[in-house]
């Protein structure tokens, strides 16, 4: 067998260019299945983040129906129920409408609910004492270069007109899919603008938090029931139920990048069967020769599948070693600039074991026709002598 | 699975042995009952012309093609009733195979494709290197151990292919056209190592040859013509 191994790494590169030009094809197919693999964990990141320590109620008719605040003190009764916290999407700019990221005006107890969010004990107070103070991402900070102190002005959209913030805190995740691209502001401050137009207090979303989430199942059920002949209707959902719902909005995207995925797969796997296909060929005859010389199929089988491991797996390798400097290129400049949709745009672990899996899957699916006919050759055609 | 035995000094013994290729609905006849029997210690030359199936009897003595009737006992075993598992099992233990064109793996050393089939015994690593020291030396190839097949002449990678061929102590050593890609100097020294190992360590070879000149180094010569043996 020793030998046998030995001769699977010698024949892996008998064909110094065959064998460059292969291991290139599946590193670059490697590099696009790695992006590829990236922006769908970035579109799913929300969904990693999530706690199950938190559930989100919302209008039951949609996202953009606010509830009313006199539901909050009714949610507390829940049994369960440890917190509840609310928040609405301000929807502004900062100085260019395509410069955008999220803003968020939240009540005070909104970030005692993501123990994630790490921010100075000193931040912290200053920002909860002053009305006009908000708290921003590092990541955040980082794109606009903004410095604690800082005067911003926002353009609201939804809520029209030039808003005024000052800047009393950069926060930053103690994990790292901690989404740290978010502006956070006084829920107050919206609410007297809304009730100077006489809108009354409402808010876009309750945060509730529980102990056990175990109990979720029950909680969410007695919430809804709770304002289920209300005006306004509740859906209270998980965390990650909540954000599932936002990664469903850009289906047909997931859907477009998971095919073009399995295509770049199947891509690996031509390129290779293509290569085995072409080394078993020219092999043939000494593969009769290892016959005769009392090698069976198994044997046959390590060598052809061995050197597609072997080919293989080098193309994964460096295909990988490309991407995280890839990824590491690209994803500043995403997160820069669509920081709102991948908060966190990095090559994982699970992503490089995935790719290097799928790869290495794509070689040995491609070497078994190769096998499959070198195995099955009588030996005597194999050595094409037949007098 | 059933097994004769055969005469304690007949190593093969064939009987009404026939063999015809399908080629889609062409049926083509290449050996047509043939009955042979080989001693132990013989040195036989096949000879006739091409197409007359010598390289298709040889390969049936040697397990690596199937009758389409008759027996083929090989040292004891009937060889044409053996599983594919357990013929390439048997090959390994009993047959020495040298072909015309050498068949070296080009990216192992001599000294590693000798060793290729000890590998699939249980020596050791030690016993194996010294086997192959052992048939190396024999062949008069020892100090050319480390060359790999494209840095030996002709006449060197046949003499490996040979050691190759020994290295496990085969029962029977079958040449097709051993001297046929050869030079007629380095045909010679093959011949002479041929001899050699049927006089000095008793091997019973079978050789395919056109050659007349490689022929009379044989014990006796048998022609084979249109299938049939003389």
């Amino acid at each position: 067998m020793l030998h046998i191994l030995a001769l699977t790494v010698r024949n892996s590169v008998r064909n110094p260019l065959r064998t460059t030009l292969t291991v290139t094809g599946i590193a670059i197919g490697v590099i696009a299945f790695s992006f590829l693999q990236t922006v769908l964990a970035a579109y799913y990141f929300g969904l990693d983040a999530s706690s199950p320590k938190r559930l989100v109620a919302r209008h039951r008719v949609s996202l953009f129906n606010l509830l009313p605040l006199a539901q909050a003190a009714k949610m507390r009764e829940v049994p369960g129920v440890t917190q509840v916290s609310y928040g609405i999407w301000f929807g502004g700019y900062y100085r260019d409408p395509t410069q955008f990221f999220g803003q968020i005006a939240v009540d005070p107890q909104y970030l005692d609910l993501y123990p994630e969010f790490v921010l100075p004990p000193d931040q912290k107070q200053a920002y909860l004492a002053e009305q006009q103070a908000c708290i921003v991402g590092r990541k955040l900070a980082n794109r606009f270069d903004w410095k604690v102190g800082d005067k911003i002005t926002i353009t609201g959209q939804i809520f029209p007109g030039d808003w005024d913030f000052i800047i009393r805190g950069i926060y930053h995740g103690n994990q790292p899919n901690t989404d740290e691209t978010s502006m956070f502001f006084h829920w107050k401050r919206l609410d007297e603008w809304l009730l100077a137009r006489e809108q009354g207090s409402q808010v876009g979303w309750y945060l509730l938090g529980v102990d056990d989430p175990s109990q979720n199942s029950r909680i969410t059920a007695a919430v809804d029931d709770l304002f289920f002949n209300s005006t306004a209707p509740t859906l209270t959902e998980t965390e990650k139920e909540f954000n599932a719902s936002f990664v469903s909005m850009f289906g047909s995207v997931l859907t477009t990048i998971k095919i073009a995925s399995g295509i770049v797969i199947v891509i690996i796997l031509l390129i290779m069967a293509n290569t085995m296909m072409m080394a078993a060929r020219e092999r043939i005859t000494e593969y009769g020769v290892l016959k005769t010389l009392g090698f069976r199929g198994f044997h046959l089988a390590t060598l052809i599948g061995g050197e597609a491991l072997v080919v293989t797996f080098l193309g994964a390798v460096l295909g990988c070693a490309a991407s995280y400097g890839i990824v590491a290129m690209f994803g500043k400049a995403i997160e820069m600039n669509l920081g709102q949709m991948f908060p966190v745009f990095e090559l994982k672990p699970s992503t490089v074991a995935l790719s290097v899996g799928m790869a290495l899957a794509a070689g040995l699916v491609a070497c078994l026709a190769p096998i499959a006919r070198s195995v099955r050759l009588p030996i005597a055609q194999a050595l094409r002598r037949v007098e | 699975m059933s097994v004769q035995t055969a005469v304690a000094t007949d190593v093969v013994r064939m009987s009404g042995v026939t063999k015809v290729y399908h080629r889609d609905t062409l049926r083509i006849p290449v050996l047509d009952g043939i009955d042979m029997t080989i001693r132990e210690g013989e040195f036989l030359a096949l000879q006739g012309p091409s197409g007359s199936g010598k390289t298709t009897l040889l390969n049936l003595i040697a397990g690596i093609d199937r009758p389409s009737s008759g027996s083929i006992v090989v040292s004891g075993t009937d060889i044409a009733k053996l599983s594919e598992s357990a013929l390439a099992r048997w090959r390994a233990r009993h047959v020495g195979f040298i072909f015309q064109f050498y068949h070296l793996i080009p990216v192992l050393t001599a000294r590693q494709n000798v060793e290729l089939p000890l590998t699939l015994t249980s020596l050791s690593r030690s016993q194996r290197k010294e086997h192959v020291a052992t048939v190396l030396k024999i062949v008069g190839l020892e100090d050319r151990m480390d060359h790999l097949p494209r840095q030996l002449s002709g006449g060197q990678e046949q003499r490996v292919a040979i050691a190759r061929a020994i290295v496990s102590d085969p029962t029977i050593l079958l040449a097709d056209e051993p001297t046929g890609d050869l030079d007629a100097k380095s045909a010679e020294e093959i011949l002479v190592l041929l001899e050699r190992l049927n006089k000095e360590f008793g091997k019973t070879i079978v050789m395919v040859t056109h050659d007349p000149r490689a022929a009379v180094r044989a014990h006796a010569i048998r022609h084979l013509d249109k299938g049939v043996l003389d």
